[in-house]
């Protein structure tokens, strides 16, 4: 790459379902725009490279005030799920698969295919290390794209002159 | 905008992407390869040139992922053929309107 290429890096903090997604179509965007792509994974964000839990993420409609109903196909923007309802045993199950089927119905592959394309393109991953320690991780843990565990300090080093989004 | 390429006069958007399809012909795609820093067009770059605008939808060219899954070549290819962004690429060379989609 260039001297010249411009440089994304996105540090993914978050591990629903819902902020997963925003770091690969945004990523997959930029590989698409002929930009060089980085991301560092960070606390709950690891969950998106983590074997075992990548296509297991999940959403909650507990305090979450821009669920609403109409995520179920009913048309009222303005109504939502009561708390009270949200926290029933399932419901956290199926406000997942609500959003996956509509996620699938668009053509988005899930989380691991998803990311699989994005290694493909040449995304660089990083798995950050103070996190990796916290929560008792090994690399063998994590998928195979993943190319290094660094510190925070590496990632700073390697993503100069990067526009930065933090997610 | 009007531009000439391999000695014909076509149209183009203003980021160089052909508004006409039918205007076409193998001897633009080899010269906006070149453009491109595609040196020489081989049959692999073919195959994608011609099933892009063989699944072309409204003169847009499809998506990176509509690719690799309706020709069977992986994505790891599709950036070695089409360095830096493949689907843009191709469609520019392909004489399409750029993909629309977010995957």
């Amino acid at each position: 790459m260039g001297e010249d290429t411009r440089k994304m890096a996105f540090i993914c903090s978050k591990g629903t379902l819902d902020m997963a997604y925003p770091a690969l179509v945004m990523g997959w965007a930029a590989l698409g725009n002929g930009v060089d792509v980085t991301i560092f994974f960070t606390f709950w964000g690891l969950d998106i490279i983590r074997k075992s839990r990548q296509d297991h993420l999940e959403i909650a409609p507990v305090g979450n005030t821009s669920m609403k109903v109409s995520m179920m196909g009913v048309h009222a923007d303005n109504v939502g799920i009561p708390n009270l309802v949200g926290v029933l045993p399932g419901m956290t199950a199926l406000a997942t698969k609500l959003m996956k089927d509509k996620m699938r119905a668009l053509g988005v592959p899930p989380v691991s295919e998803y990311l699989q394309m994005l290694v493909d393109g040449g995304a660089k991953l990083y798995a950050c290390k103070l996190s990796v320690d916290m929560m008792g991780l090994k690399k063998e843990d994590l998928v195979d794209g993943v190319i290094d565990i660094v510190t925070a300090s590496d990632f700073i080093d390697m993503t100069e002159g990067a526009q930065i989004i933090f997610i | 905008m009007i531009r000439s390429i391999a000695g014909q006069t076509v149209h183009v958007n203003e980021e160089g992407f052909l508004t006409a399809s039918e205007e076409w012909t193998r001897e633009i795609a080899e010269e906006i390869a070149r453009e491109e820093g595609i040196a020489e067009l081989t049959p692999a770059h073919w195959k994608v040139i011609e099933w892009c605008r063989a699944h072309a939808v409204n003169g847009r060219s499809p998506t990176l992922r509509q690719i690799t899954e309706g020709t069977g070549i992986s994505t790891k290819e599709m950036f070695a053929l089409f360095p830096k962004g493949p689907a843009k690429k191709v469609a520019r060379i392909a004489g399409l309107g750029k993909p629309e989609g977010c995957v």
